[in-house]
């Protein structure tokens, strides 16, 4: 392959210069870096949050905060890396950088709006920082702004909700240019059922950001409504109704929930087969049940809604429902491990982390039967039974597949490679550090201890200290992972077009890619999955290397 | 059946079903990583997909799906069922405590008194923002919310001290709004209800 000149070297457009070359930009790849840092960045001060928060549990009483800051801190944690980290995560850095390029296109339909969506993510995440430091102090509401609460408080929640809000619009728009990407630059020569298992989570996902996110918007604005004016549609004083609040904030937020894991299924979907050489197992399965998860996701909002108030025929049919998603889940699961058999598997870091992966989300999956059914979620509803829930999934099922993505397309990226050694040892870090951390509030939540809980009573006091040990652990695994990639700029070792063996499309170009991607028409194998080139190549070059040590015998 | 015992059956059963699929997944995971690693197995199999496996392997869990839907629903049911002789109190939840009304009017604040062996109905409203009252040793949880009453149902068999949390985030001393439940001879309760403040 010729030399090319990547697109970290080549502004777009052409005229722009130094940081405007940046800040301007309409080219995705660009865009996608300027994703990560600003992303990393969120991710980095909530973590640093949620830590905290886990030190002050570690003892009871006040540890190193009083319970106003601790209130504030647990809202900002989840807005923050629900808005600013898991929703966006994967869709704006990978699906940005990748999707156009497995589609064989050269960017996105609508790159103007793609800037577009990073100034409002800029915008977002700014109003955000800026509601802690104005108004009536740290918004203190949890994420989900319930009322009547959130409408009384006099801390600064409508920035706050301004701030999702705005977050929300980005997210929305970028979905609307997946969808429009996928439909029309496509290459004529590949069908539907070529299309690889990333770019089609991202499409199932695209379509719930774009359908669901509305909801999310007309409810914000009505909160900053009966703020400003006392209309009275949520507040009981004024013959409003706070479950009206619920069913609207949950018909964004649950559909939200598969926005934030179908990218990660989608990123596991790609690096399974990489690095086991051997087609997915159940390529349409996994197609159908992306789109399956996608519809029935959005129509479970009140299961987290069991002991609201609502009527029981509700909790019946919900509940129903909710089952019924379970499905489409572990079918994937399956696909993924059933692909390993019979494979011809090399570990690397990537792949350790999609394994991680698939164990941290089948106990989340597996816990959340336990709050999909009626009787036994109304014990664990709001204790901290369910936060290590949705932590597993959210955090070992996206935050995993996150991270999984970033060690898998980094030397796409970047054109480097990181050190191995090191990744190991932070994924093992984390891993364990994460079951220390999250298995004791399953216990706990057992026992009875609320979520949002400043302080506990004495039965709870073990079971948070083991915690904390654990989050000390994971923290100090995430944050050498971070360091390990961040050394890569430093050591500069260069990465090869396809150090993996992938064989969708962005395996084809060199890395960093091009401008325009495609330095030749790219050329679409029949069947996505098709490993037979790749074993073809390493065969050659396996008997290559034995005729020369035989000839130096 | 016992409600409590009800709620207890279904977790076992959750619980127990979900362990066992845990751990053949990643059981079955690992062996493969370890018995088809490349320096082993240079050359993979080219299997795509098998309709008689996918079949299997959707139906089956659709069927533990359901049988755990089922399971839950009727523990729910359980907890819904409030037979007719049950005593009735108001509890009404407020930034931060609890204060429960009794049947002769006597009001209490952060303890709730019941006699053992008869059905409790707790009618549950909030006068301020949403709180949520829970008895972890009932299992049972409902939302207090203003203008819109809930209620819980339980039946106590033994004497005795229980813990009583607010679940629904409130303010900052949502973790301190405890009570406590005491379960007490339906004599003892008696005495204690006419007893004057």
């Amino acid at each position: 392959m010729s030399e090319t000149t990547s697109f970290f070297n080549t502004p777009s457009p052409p005229q722009l210069k130094g940081i405007w070359a940046w800040l301007l930009t309409q080219d995705h790849k660009r865009l996608a870096v300027m994703y990560l840092w600003a992303v990393m960045f969120w991710f980095g001060i909530a973590i640093t949050i949620g830590f905290l928060i886990r030190i002050e549990l570690m003892s009871i009483g006040p540890t190193i905060m009083g319970p106003d800051l601790y209130n504030a801190a647990f809202t900002l944690h989840g807005v923050i890396m629900i808005f600013l980290f898991v929703i966006p995560g994967i869709p704006a850095i990978f699906g940005n950088f990748i999707l156009p390029i497995q589609i064989g296109a050269d960017d996105v339909f609508f790159p103007k709006l793609n800037l577009l969506s990073w100034y409002l993510y800029m915008a977002g995440g700014i109003m955000a920082l800026v509601s802690l430091f104005t108004g009536g102090g740290f918004p203190d509401t949890g994420w989900t702004f319930y009322v009547p609460f959130s409408i009384s408080t006099s801390h600064n929640v409508p920035l706050t909700v301004l701030a999702a809000f705005t977050l929300g619009m980005s997210s929305m728009l970028t979905g609307l240019n997946f969808i429009t990407t996928v439909h029309r630059m496509r290459i004529k020569e590949m069908g539907w059922m070529q299309i690889p298992l990333f770019t089609w989570a991202l499409y199932a996902t695209a379509w719930v950001q774009l359908l669901a996110t509305p909801v999310i918007s007309i409810t914000l604005l009505l909160i900053i409504f009966e703020r400003l004016f006392s209309i009275g549609l949520f507040d009981p004083d004024k013959g409003g109704d706070p479950l009206l609040y619920q069913h609207l904030f949950w018909m964004y937020s649950h559909p939200a929930v598969y926005v934030m894991i179908l990218p990660g299924m989608g990123v596991i979907s790609e690096i399974i087969p990489t690095f086991s050489r051997k087609a997915i197992f159940g390529y349409k399965a996994i197609v159908y049940s992306s789109m399956g998860i996608a519809i029935a996701g959005s129509l479970v909002w009140a299961h987290h809604m069991y002991t609201s108030g609502m009527s029981d025929t509700a909790i019946f049919v919900f509940s129903l429902l909710t089952f019924l998603v379970a499905i489409p889940t572990a079918v994937k699961v399956f696909s993924w491990v059933g692909t390993m058999y019979k494979a011809s598997i090399e570990m690397t870091p990537p792949l350790l982390y999609a394994m991680v992966f698939i164990y941290l989300f089948s106990v989340g999956g597996l816990t959340g039967l336990v709050l999909g059914a009626a009787g036994t979620d109304i014990h664990v509803h709001d204790t901290h039974f369910v936060v290590a829930h949705f932590h597993f999934t959210m955090f070992g099922g996206t935050g995993f597949a996150f991270f999984a993505a970033l060690h898998y397309w980094w030397p796409k990226m970047f054109g480097i490679m990181y050190d191995f050694k090191r990744a190991y040892i932070a994924a093992t870090l984390a891993t364990v550090g994460f079951m220390f951390h999250y298995v004791p509030m399953f216990i706990l939540g057992m026992m009875g201890m609320p979520r949002r809980y400043y302080d506990y009573l004495p039965q709870f006091s073990q079971g948070n200290l083991f915690a904390g040990i654990g989050g000390i652990l994971l923290f100090i695994g995430i944050m050498l992972m971070l360091i390990n990639l961040l050394l890569s700029f430093r050591k500069q070792e260069k990465a090869v077009a396809n150090p993996w063996g992938g064989v969708t499309l962005e395996w084809s170009i060199p890395s960093p890619p091009p401008l325009h991607n495609f330095v030749a028409p790219p050329t679409v194998q029949d069947y996505p999955y098709d490993f037979s080139n790749v074993l073809q190549k390493a065969a050659a070059q396996h008997s290559s290397v034995n005729t020369e040590q035989k000839e130096s015998e | 059946m016992d409600p409590v015992l009800g709620v207890d059956r279904a977790f076992w059963y959750i619980f127990i079903v979900s362990a066992v699929l845990l751990t053949g997944i990643t059981l079955v995971m690992i062996y493969f990583a370890i018995r088809y690693r490349r320096s082993k197995n240079p050359v993979p199999e080219d299997i795509r997909d098998n309709w008689k496996l996918e079949v299997v392997w959707t139906i089956i869990p659709t069927l533990i799906a359901l049988s755990m839907f089922w399971v839950g629903w009727s523990s729910y049911t359980g907890l819904r069922n409030v037979p007719k002789d049950a005593i009735e109190i108001e509890v009404l939840g407020q930034m931060f405590s609890w204060i429960f009304i009794y049947e002769n009017d006597k009001e209490t604040e952060n303890e709730l008194v019941v006699p053992v062996n008869k059905p409790i109905k707790l009618n549950i409203e909030s006068i301020d923002v949403l709180h949520s009252f829970f008895i972890p040793a009932f299992r049972v949880k409902a939302d207090a919310v203003k203008g819109m009453p809930t209620y819980v149902y339980f039946h106590p068999k033994e004497t005795g001290t229980y813990d009583i949390l607010c679940t629904e985030y409130c303010g900052t001393s949502h973790s301190s709004m405890t009570a406590t439940l005491e379960v007490v001879t339906m004599e003892q309760y008696e005495t204690w209800l006419e007893e004057e403040e």
